[in-house]
C-alpha cells in the first residue's frame, strides 16, 4: 500500500472522455465473462459437467434401471442431454443470478453502459456457449459408450432451443423473486426431483397412469421424451413436446419479465 | 441554477411503504466541484444518490443529472456517470483486474486499465478473487470501477468507509486529481474530516430535506460562534478590551485571570486583542483559538441524539 500513498497522475489523466462501447462488444465482454465465472464455480461443474456424465457413464455400463428394450446407452443419452439443458439453462443460470442479485452485481451493472436487455442477451449466451461445450462432452462419451443416434438434427435442435427458452425462464424468475439462499436450495431440490420423476434416466413409463401423465407435462419430461422420439426412435417433429416447451417457455420468460426484481 | 449544474433535484419525495426517505429535497451541485453529502444514518443520503443515479423513481419532485432525467433517458446518462455502491457490485468469483477490465470494456474511452490498478494499489491482489478480497481492496476496485469509463460525474457512496489511512489518502488524492481534470464529484460520507479535507461544497441532509449548504468554511463560520481564550494577570478591564472589539463580540473573565472572547474569530480578532494586550502591559499567556470543525456543525444542525 505504501507505494500508492499520495501518487497522483498526469495531468489531463482523469479528462472526461465519456461513452458507451459498441453494443455487440458489450455484448459479447459480458457473455465472455459470465461463461468464465460459469467454469470456475466448482459447484457450478458439478452440476453441469460431473453429475450429467457420471450418470450416462455409470447407468450404461451397469444395469440398474430397467431402461426397456434396446442398448442403455441409445435410452440414456436424449435424457442426459435434456439434464445437461436444465443443469445450465435453469439451475446453474438461477443460482448464479440470485447470488448477482444479492451481491449487487446486477444493480453495479445496471448503472453502466451495457442496457438490461444486453445483460439478459449475454446470459443467453452464455448458457448457450455453455451447453455446445456440455453437448459435445457428452456425445463425445456416448459414442464411445456405442451410442447410435437417429432422427432430424433440426428437430433435435429445435426441441434444446425451446427447452432452454422454458428452463432459463423459470430460473429467472426464482433468481429474480426469492432469496439467493432460498434459490440456491430450491434449484438444487427442484434439479433432484426432475431428475427422478422427469424421465431423464427413470422411464416414466415406471410411474402409475395418472402420475406418468402428470409428470408428462413437466419441461424435463417433455424434453426428454421428445429428444428420446427423434435420437432414439426417429421420429420426424415431436409436435406435443414442442408444444409443451413452448408453453412453459412462454409462461415462465413472461412470469419473469413480469416479476424479475434487479435488487 | 443552469449549466454549470451537475444535478439540479427539486422538491424531491422517496417514500418506500409508510416511510418517507426523501421528503422535498431541494439540491443544486455545480460542475466541476467535489461535493460532500453529509447526513446521519437514514437521513436519505443514499436514496438521494440512488434517485440521481437512476435507480429510483421518485414519488414527486423533478431531477436532472447533467441536465438529463436519471430514469427517463438513462441510456444517455449512464455511459457518463461513474458509480460506486456502498458495497458490493462485483461477481464474487471475478479477480481484481478482470472486473476492471470488464467495466473498461463496456466504454469507449477508458482509461489505461493497468495506470489505474497501480495508482490504487489493486495490484496487491494477485489472482485473489473478489469474496477473499480484504474490504479496502473491495472499495478501491469499487472506486476504480466508477472512475475508470472516464465519467463526467462520478457518485461515491461513502467511499473510504473502513479504509485504513493509507488507502484513505490514497483515495482522497484521486478525488483531487479527478477535479483537477474537471470531474465532478459527488461523495456521501460520515467522517467530517474528510468533506473538510476534500469538499468544496457540502450539503447536510437530515430527515430527507437538505437543511443546509455551502463551503465547509461558509458552515463554520455561520451558526456556532468561535471563541479565544488567553490568560493574563486578574481583573484586566474587559470593558476596555470589549470596546476594542468588533460590535458582535463578547469577552468575559471566567475565572480569575482566565479570559474568553467569543466571536468572530478571525486573523484581525486575535491581532486585535493582541495589541489590547500590548497596550495593556499584558502578556497573554496560553493564547488558543478555538474554531468550530465541521463536525461541531454538523452536530449543531441534526442533534447529538443516536439515529437508527
Amino acid at each position: 500500500m505504501t507505494s500508492t500513498t499520495g501518487t497522483t497522475g498526469t495531468p489531463g489523466t482523469y479528462a472526461p472522455k465519456p461513452g458507451a462501447a459498441p453494443l455487440p462488444r458489450m455484448i459479447a465482454a459480458q457473455a465472455a465473462l459470465e461463461t468464465k465465472m460459469l467454469l470456475r464455480n466448482g459447484e457450478q461443474l458439478l452440476l453441469t459437467v460431473v453429475i450429467p456424465t457420471l450418470l450416462l457413464v455409470l447407468f450404461s455400463a451397469v444395469d440398474i434401471v430397467d431402461t426397456g428394450e434396446g442398448k442403455a446407452v441409445d435410452f440414456l443419452t436424449p435424457g442426459v442431454l435434456a439434464l445437461a439443458v436444465m443443469s445450465t439453462a435453469f439451475t446453474g443460470q438461477a443460482i448464479a443470478t440470485g447470488f448477482e442479485r444479492r451481491y449487487g452485481v446486477l444493480k453495479r451493472l445496471a448503472a453502466s453502459p451495457l442496457p438490461r436487455w444486453g445483460l439478459m442477451t449475454a446470459k443467453t449466451l452464455s448458457v448457450l456457449v455453455t451447453e455446445v461445450l456440455q453437448i459435445a462432452l457428452l456425445t463425445a462419451i456416448a459414442f464411445a459408450l456405442g451410442w447410435s443416434p437417429h432422427g432430424n438434427p433440426f428437430a433435435v435442435l429445435l426441441l434444446l432451443v425451446l427447452g432452454t427458452a422454458a428452463f432459463s425462464g423459470l430460473g429467472l424468475l426464482m433468481a429474480g423473486t426469492l432469496k439467493a439462499e432460498a434459490t440456491l436450495a430450491a434449484a438444487n431440490l427442484v434439479f433432484l426431483l426432475l431428475l427422478v420423476g422427469g424421465g431423464v434416466i427413470v422411464p416414466l413409463d415406471k410411474f402409475p397412469g395418472a402420475v406418468e401423465s402428470a409428470l408428462g407435462l413437466l419441461p424435463i419430461s417433455a424434453l426428454s421424451d421428445g429428444l428420446r422420439d427423434v435420437l432414439q426412435d426417429g421420429a420426424a417433429m415431436p409436435w406435443a413436446d414442442l408444444g409443451i416447451l413452448a408453453v412453459w417457455s412462454v409462461v415462465g420468460l413472461g412470469a419473469a419479465g413480469r416479476f424479475f426484481r434487479w435488487e | 441554477m443552469g449549466t454549470e449544474s451537475v444535478v439540479q433535484a427539486v422538491g424531491l419525495v422517496k417514500r418506500y411503504g409508510k416511510k418517507t426517505a426523501v421528503d422535498g429535497l431541494d439540491l443544486d451541485v455545480r460542475a466541476g466541484a467535489v461535493t460532500a453529502v453529509l447526513g446521519p444514518n437514514g437521513a436519505g443520503k443514499t436514496t438521494t444518490i440512488e434517485t440521481c443515479e437512476g435507480y429510483r423513481r421518485p414519488d414527486a419532485g423533478e431531477v436532472r443529472v447533467l441536465g438529463l432525467d436519471p430514469v427517463r433517458q438513462a441510456a444517455a446518462l449512464r455511459p457518463r456517470i461513474g458509480v460506486m455502491l456502498q458495497s458490493g457490485g462485483v461477481y464474487s468469483g471475478a479477480r481484481a483486474d478482470e472486473m476492471l477490465r470488464h467495466v473498461a470494456k463496456l466504454h469507449a474511452h477508458p482509461l489505461d486499465v493497468d495506470a489505474l490498478i497501480e495508482r490504487l494499489g489493486l495490484d496487491s491482489c494477485g489472482r485473489t478473487t473478489y469474496r477473499r478480497l480484504s474490504g479496502g481492496q473491495q472499495q478501491r476496485l469499487a472506486l476504480a470501477m466508477a472512475v475508470v469509463g472516464r465519467p463526467d460525474l462520478v457518485f461515491l457512496d461513502e467511499p473510504t468507509a473502513g479504509l485504513d489511512p493509507q488507502a484513505r489518502r490514497a483515495t482522497w488524492s484521486l478525488v483531487r486529481d479527478l477535479r483537477a481534470d474537471g470531474v465532478s464529484v459527488i461523495l456521501t460520507t460520515h467522517h467530517m474530516d474528510e468533506a473538510e479535507e476534500l469538499a468544496d461544497d457540502v450539503a447536510v441532509i437530515d430527515a430527507g430535506k437538505v437543511i443546509a449548504q455551502g463551503s465547509p468554511d461558509e458552515l463554520c463560520r455561520g451558526g456556532a460562534e468561535n471563541t479565544l481564550r488567553f490568560t493574563g494577570r486578574p481583573g484586566l478591564d474587559v470593558a476596555s478590551l470589549l470596546k476594542a472589539l468588533p460590535p458582535d463580540s463578547a469577552a468575559a473573565e471566567l475565572t480569575p485571570g482566565a479570559y474568553r472572547v467569543s466571536g468572530t474569530v478571525d486573523p484581525q480578532l486575535l491581532a486585535t486583542v493582541t495589541s489590547w494586550c500590548a497596550q495593556h502591559g499584558v502578556m497573554p499567556d496560553r493564547i488558543s483559538v478555538e474554531r468550530h470543525t465541521l463536525e461541531d456543525v454538523f452536530l449543531e444542525l441534526t442533534g447529538k441524539e443516536l439515529r437508527s
